[in-house]
């Protein structure tokens, strides 16, 4: 894409809302991610950050609102109506957890296939030619194993492709749960929490793998993060939610400098109960 | 030790059978955790439309055997595979997301149902069919006693072997076997990445069901006598030889049936054949107290 020309709404999220029981959980949220451009989701534990990503990719059914994806080729999916795994192969729209989710007893190879399910599939005439070992899921196998090379090499797992999933050190399978999303093809990339549990080392590594792929690929990334050397050195647009509802949204500059954001994560001057953790992020970030 | 040898013959031809039942128990087990007690019976209706099929080659004119037989295999293979999808489709998925215990007992209903179905399609009485693989090697000729394995027995062994052998390629190599082991994993994950879960265990059944039908096939033509109860007693061995290999373990199925034949094989033979399916049930006993996840079965260790 041209740089000179905006980049272009890819996510549109309108009016959101969720309620489970008595609790609302997103209160009419409206935000747009664009192409090319990281999107951080910021906010106190218990906003709504990952229930909002759960109502992307089709776990949850919203009560009202609109989520509308657009393909670079104009073709536009509302999400709220489609099943998870359409999502994820006609939507293209991948995430990832909090809590590592990997195919552990599968190897690390195995996991970066899964992801290919697809598209394999399709080659396989439903696994016909699979089992007969025809030509063209042969090279659709080879095709899938070269995308699969690709990004182990681009998060340094190549030399584990033989091993199994779960026997990989924390910062490895954090990694390895990119690399399996980013085999899937993503529009649009959900990271919950990539940093989480990670050394500072292996953040900064992070925010170089994100940027990679910003940059290769030009996939729209989406992230929630609590980690704020990553949040604000990577994102180029910021949204900031509080009990379910949007409080700010803009640069990273912007956004932490106001006011309402602040009053979130700080509380009012007497506030008793702090949350430290998040106070020294923000104070740093701040600095 | 001539008898020794007759009898691990004729228990490897019983635990090969047993074997591709118990792939069908641990194969669902495996990907929704559920013991699919109906899976008997659709062993069972694999015997009766291979009985069906032989009889409808029969009026045919269809003489030559090996043809015949071929015939049958895919036939029993594609309607019975059609029982398993449909008892999957009805009685299961609805259910999906219930607690566990709901399609255990839906499980059972459709076992009570489809016995009584076709006891009431078919007649209750013991249906027989005329011997039509006949003849034998004699192996071993000492004295009086002769070791024979019958090219019947060859048949059930071999199609068992290139079966299982195929299966476990589908399973290791395929896109197919990746996408079932990934649901078997997580299945909100495997979703989540474009994995058609409802899909892949509509193919988990429908595999399963026609493994059965060939076991249900072999049954009809090895004992030459099938009624609408034999899938509960075979079912139950089947089952039994899935936990003592390892109840989710696709290698240890087929382990487990082996074994189970030759421990009924050999109790018949050197202890008393009416009390056969008292040592069998001992051993799912025994294995349930000392090593409840089975011989190649993996422990549930829970990470915190």
């Amino acid at each position: 894409m041209n740089k000179d020309t905006l980049p272009q709404r890819i996510l549109e999220v309108e009016r959101l809302s969720i309620r489970f029981g008595g609790l609302l959980a997103v209160n009419d949220l409206s935000f747009a991610a664009h192409d090319r451009e990281i999107t951080a989701i910021i906010g106190p534990n218990g906003a709504g950050k990952t229930t909002v990503f759960n109502c992307l990719t089709g776990f949850y059914k919203p009560g009202v609102g609109r989520i509308r994806l657009t393909h670079a080729d104009g073709r536009d999916y509302l999400l709220e109506r489609m099943d998870d795994f359409r999502i994820a192969r006609e939507a293209r729209v991948v995430r990832t957890f909090q809590n590592i989710r990997l195919f552990a007893g599968m190897s690390v190879l195995e996991n970066l296939l899964v992801a290919q399910h697809a598209a394999l599939m399709r080659a396989s005439l439903f696994s016909v030619a699979g089992m007969l070992g025809l030509p063209s899921y042969r090279k659709a196998e080879k095709i899938a194993i070269e995308r699969a090379r690709h990004w182990l090499e681009k998060t340094e797992l190549i030399a584990a492709a033989d091993e199994a999933a779960g026997s990989l050190p924390y910062g490895a399978q954090r990694r390895l749960e990119i690399a399996r999303a980013m085999c899937a093809e993503p529009v649009l990339l959900c990271l919950d929490e990539p940093a989480a549990g990670l050394n500072p080392h292996e953040s900064l590594e992070l925010n170089e793998l994100l940027l990679a792929i910003r940059a290769e690929t030009g996939t729209a990334i989406l992230l929630i993060e609590h980690d704020m050397s990553v949040v604000m050195q990577i994102s180029d647009h910021v949204i900031v939610l509080d009990h379910g509802a949007k409080i700010a949204d803009g640069s990273p500059q912007a956004v932490r400098a106001d006011e309402a954001v602040i009053h979130a994560y700080l509380g009012t001057p007497d506030s008793e109960d702090l949350p430290p953790d998040l106070a020294i992020g923000i104070a740093k970030a701040g600095r | 030790m001539d008898y020794f040898l007759q009898q691990l013959i004729n228990g490897a031809t019983l635990g090969a059978i047993y074997g591709l039942i118990a792939l069908g128990y641990t194969m669902v087990y495996g990907i929704i955790g559920m013991i699919n007690f109906a899976h008997g019976d659709i062993y069972m209706v694999g015997a009766f439309i291979s009985l069906i099929g032989l009889m409808v080659m029969g009026a045919l004119g269809l003489t030559f055997i090996p043809l015949a037989l071929f015939l049958v295999v895919l036939l029993a293979m594609i309607f019975t595979a059609l029982y398993g999808w449909t008892v999957e489709r009805i009685a299961y998925r609805p259910l999906r997301g219930s607690s566990r215990l709901a399609p255990l007992i839906s499980a059972i209903g459709t076992s009570i149902f489809l016995q009584n179905y076709v006891q009431i399609a078919q007649g209750a009485r013991a249906k027989p069919l005329p011997p039509m693989v006949r003849g034998s090697v004699d192996l071993i000729h000492t004295g009086n006693f002769q070791v024979t394995i019958s090219y019947l027995q060859i048949m059930i062994i071999a199609l068992t072997v290139v079966l299982m052998a195929g299966f476990t390629f589908m399973i290791r190599k395929t896109s197919l076997g990746r996408a079932q082991r990934a649901t078997e994993q997580d299945m909100t994950m495997a979703s989540l990445l474009g994995i058609n879960v409802d899909r892949t265990i509509s193919i988990t059944f429908i595999i399963g069901a026609s493994l059965a039908a060939v076991a249900g096939l072999m049954v009809t033509l090895y004992y030459g006598v099938i009624d609408f109860y034999i899938g509960f007693i075979a079912g139950i061995k089947a089952f039994t030889a899935a936990v003592l290999g390892g109840i989710g373990s696709l290698p240890g199925a087929m382990l487990g049936g082996f074994l189970i034949g030759l421990i009924e094989a050999f109790w018949s033979g050197y202890f008393s054949v009416a009390y056969k399916d008292v040592g069998v049930f001992a051993i799912l006993v025994l294995v349930l107290i000392f090593r409840p996840t089975g011989l190649l079965g993996k422990p549930e260790i829970e990470k915190v």
